[in-house]
């Protein structure tokens, strides 16, 4: 615990602005590169100023000789409830679910409680970004759930408000695609796709369900033609133009500047949802999309991005492949679609890294399982050049270890978020000290 | 078609025990033996042999695992699998009578999906709506065998007993989480009254078993005294006063653990383990003392405000502390990778590799008593291992094979074999179905 208290200092240290760190003596594993030893990293207002293996420490910089240690850049989830969700069984800890069909003005950068104490929880595991989502698929316990939810941002997991925790704050508009399959996190179950498309035929349920799938999509639609109604008329200075704050909020997915988000389980869905978003003009992220080799020719060549949902998981069905969820991401890969993790949850954010190393076990490059929770990620949320590797110019969000981070067995020494070495303390860290005292 | 099916069933079909030697492997046997690079010899489905090296007995199926890592089978303490439909008896406060053993089914996919997680042990509790729950076994996960034959034979049985949030949910008189509706109140809906609970039924059944120890005493003497009534709730609690049944209590935070050992010290019996244990780490001293075992989860937390206090070094903590540690899954999915919650002891706490490993193979078998067959590598006992393609404590690592008393009960090369097929017939079976709907469809009648 001797190093606890150094970093305690070096912590308080670095509050000064404008200080320089110097980390020295790192074996580098920038992602965006191969590994390079003997780098020398400069930082500064959060951003890594410089990098190489000729570099001098600048006077009066802090400097951190981490020989023998590597730098990874830091891991980023891409769909959590962080911020927004305390206590999953409390309904008043927990700030995802509005109220409202249509929600797209809610934003949940301005719900996330920087003391929440799961941001302590998975920043000493190595996790410094996150999408926290206003909610993601299916409503609680697989209630009813919004067309479109909210705005989801991209965050940091460190900083004294959320506005300094901010990477962007409309990262994606979050839409529950209307579909037969049950909707919602991982696991769940339900009816067998290949059935269901069976049963899609004629018969008086199937005929219902797909009637209600029709009319949710028609109010979709109604929704974008009367937002882009809005867009009009506010381009044209109409004399009788009012502000409305849900359409303000769905131009930048107008103008494709905001993509969508869309849980859709099926390839027949994934494929409406396609469909449907050419005709609508809009760009999409597909969140925990299943039977990926089904989709995946069509995922590929649209160049549509998809956030894979926890490797742990058990199979869809009861006849389904027992290592259905560990091989997704592999299968993704040899589809040549652009994947990124997400835990779609709070509790196991911790976990993304032994997440993706389940998919290595299953086939997937280990390159390309560590890209899945740093460089692709920061690319699908529009962050690429602020995020997601180890190079000059951008965060110097940075894990130093004394391994590969996907491996249980490492331990992270030192950690940098935004340019400050952040303490590797929590409230769990805290009561092992305190009991582990007690005589 | 028919040629297809036969394979898919052969493959799935495990081998026969027979004479197995498996070669070149690093075997980690939480036993004497420690880890070494050599070889093991399977018979009768018991380990017959280890070291580096062995010979071959003349007839064996060699195995030869190169690269590959052996370790103990699997063994989950906190289990609900393989239940066929409810495994909470909740209408009453003390289900003592119900037990586990009568709804056992083997066709429960997930024992399959366990299996090829390394699982060949699972101890199936009851669940935990009641203080004092059902009755509850330890199963092999011997895959396509009837419900009597994944029977663990000669463990003891146990029972389950919960406190906290969930036995008080049922009682909460305005109803449990979710509840749309006030459900009718059941006591505990406290702290307090479970701890009643449990105290009033050893109270009972004390005196119950002091009617049949009179009776049993008059027998011995050779009289012929009238049988005491049987009663089956306090039955399985005079089990539990002869040591004859463990006592698994699910648990989170350290003041109900402290009752709970206080309550059993009073009644005269001794936890065998407490389940969750979130907050054992507080409570060490006093679990250590009672010589209770705990089973806990590796890294879960927040699901619920009793677990607001669990840390990720419990485990690491209290074995620290002289506590036999396991952990376990409560989950089919955490189930199929308990052999990474150990690695997390490694993690958090620093545990070595073999008291991290033993967190899921022999620490597990002693708290449920069978340690003296499975759990490690040593002669003589049960052949139920695991080999996995690297190191089995990370996630990098997969099953290659499962043994079940020397019987190869999972294959992943045959289960990839088998997918194909399945997939095979199961797309014939699709479009066979398909078809006669289509028949089955009543044509239009002309004029109508």
């Amino acid at each position: 615990m001797k190093i606890l208290g150094l970093l305690i200092a070096s912590a308080v240290a670095a509050f000064a602005a404008g200080e320089i760190t110097f980390i020295q003596n790192a074996d580098v594993y920038p992602i965006s590169s191969a590994p390079i030893k003997g780098v020398s990293l400069l930082i500064q207002d959060g951003k890594i100023l410089d990098m190489g293996t000729k570099l001098v420490a600048p006077k009066g910089a802090m400097v951190l000789d981490v020989k023998g240690l590597r730098v990874y850049p830091g891991m980023i989830d891409s769909a959590t409830d962080l911020g927004l969700e305390e206590i999953e069984s409390i309904r008043e800890s927990i700030d995802t679910q509005e109220i409202g069909d249509f929600m797209p003005q809610l934003k949940a950068l301005s719900a996330v409680n920087p003391d929440s104490e799961h941001f302590g929880v998975v920043r000493v595991n190595g996790i410094t970004g996150a999408v926290t989502f206003p909610s993601m698929g299916g409503g609680r316990g697989g209630g009813g759930a919004q067309l479109i939810s909210g705005q989801a941002a991209l965050i940091h997991t460190d900083g004294w408000t959320w506005e300094e925790m901010e990477i962007n704050r409309g990262v994606a508009m979050c839409l529950n695609f209307p579909s037969a399959a049950g909707r919602g996190r991982g696991g769940a179950g339900g009816m067998p796709a290949d059935v269901q498309d069976m049963l899609g035929a004629p018969g008086a349920a199937g005929g219902n369900a797909q009637r209600a799938i029709l009319d949710q999509i028609a109010k979709l639609n109604g929704f974008f033609d009367d937002a882009r109604k809005y867009q009009k008329a506010k381009a044209a200075h109409l004399p009788d133009f009012h502000t409305d704050l849900k359409f303000e909020a769905m131009i930048p997915v107008l103008e494709g500047k905001m993509p969508l988000t869309i849980s859709a389980p099926r390839a027949s869905t994934i494929h409406d949802a396609i469909a449907w978003a050419d005709k609508q003009n809009v760009k999409i992220v597909f969140l925990q999309p299943r039977e990926i080799t089904k989709a995946g020719p069509e995922l590929k060549a649209k160049n549509i991005p998809i956030i894979l949902g926890r490797t742990l998981a058990l199979p869809e069905n009861e006849d389904a492949e027992y290592d259905q969820a560990f091989t997704q991401p592999l299968e993704a890969y040899k589809a040549g679609v652009k994947f990124a993790l997400g835990t779609f949850t709070t509790e196991f954010v911790r976990d993304l890294p032994y997440q993706a190393a389940t998919a290595v076990a299953y086939g997937l490059p280990h390159d390309e399982a560590m890209k899945a929770i740093t460089i692709n990620p920061a690319e699908i949320w529009g962050a690429g050049d602020k995020l997601g590797s180890v190079e000059k110019g951008k965060y110097a969000d940075l894990l130093i270890t004394d391994g590969d981070p996907m491996d249980v067995r490492t331990q992270i020494r030192h950690l940098f978020i935004k340019g400050k070495e952040v303490t590797l303390s929590n409230k769990q860290i805290r009561l092992f000290e305190r009991y582990s005292g007690r005589q | 078609m028919k040629k297809t099916l036969l394979a898919v069933l052969v493959a799935l079909v495990p081998l026969c025990a027979e004479t197995i030697v498996i070669q070149n492997a690093t075997v980690m046997t939480v036993g004497s033996k420690g880890t070494f690079k050599g070889s093991v010899v399977v018979k009768d489905g018991k380990i017959a042999e280890l070291g580096e090296k062995v010979m071959v007995p003349a007839g064996a199926t060699v195995i030869d695992a190169g690269g590959q890592y052996l370790i103990p089978g699997i063994i989950d303490c906190h289990s609900h699998i393989a239940g066929d439909g409810g495994i909470n008896e909740g209408s009453v406060s003390v289900s003592s009578m119900v037990n586990i053993k009568d709804i056992i089914n083997p066709d429960d996919i997930a024992i399959y999906r366990a299996l090829a997680g390394g699982v060949t042990t699972a101890n199936i509790l009851h669940g935990s709506a009641n203080s004092i729950g059902g009755q509850t076994l330890p199963l092999k996960m011997r895959w396509g065998k009837s419900a009597e034959e994944l029977i663990f034979v000669g463990a003891t049985p146990g029972i389950k007993f919960a406190l906290g949030e969930n036995p008080k949910r049922a009682g909460n008189p305005v109803g449990g989480r979710g509840a749309a509706t006030p459900v009718a109140a059941r006591y505990p809906a406290t702290r307090m009254g479970v701890e009643d609970v449990i105290r009033e039924a050893f109270n009972d059944a004390h005196t119950y078993k002091a009617e049949w120890d009179a009776y049993d005493a008059k027998v011995a003497h050779g009289e012929h005294p009238i049988a005491p009534r049987v009663d089956l709730k306090l039955q399985a609690l005079k089990e539990v006063l002869e040591n004859k049944r463990y006592v698994h209590v699910h648990c989170y935070r350290a003041d109900e653990i402290l009752m709970m050992i206080r309550a059993a010290e009073d009644s005269g019996f001794k936890v065998r383990v407490f389940q969750h244990v979130l907050e054992g780490y507080k409570v060490a001293k006093e679990i250590a003392a009672h010589g209770a075992g705990a089973s806990t989860f590796s890294d879960w937390w927040a699901y619920k405000i009793e677990a607001i206090d669990a840390i990720p070094f419990n485990a690491t903590l209290m074995m620290k502390k002289g506590i036999v540690v396991s952990l376990n899954s409560d989950d089919a999915e955490l189930m199929r990778h308990l052999n990474t919650e150990a690695g997390k002891a490694i993690k958090y706490g620093g545990a070595t590799e073999t008291e991290a490993l033993a967190m899921v193979t022999l620490n597990p078998a002693k708290q449920l008593g069978i340690d003296k067959t499975v759990g490690s590598i040593e002669v003589g006992k049960d052949a139920d291992m695991v080999l996995y393609d690297s190191f089995p404590l990370s996630d990098f690592a997969k099953v290659e094979k499962v043994l079940i008393d020397g019987t190869v009960y999972f294959d992943r090369d045959k289960e990839l074999v088998a997918q194909t097929a399945k997939e095979a017939e199961k797309k014939r079976l699709l479009e066979k179905e398909k078809a006669a709907q289509q028949k089955s469809t009543p044509a239009r009648r002309p004029n109508q």
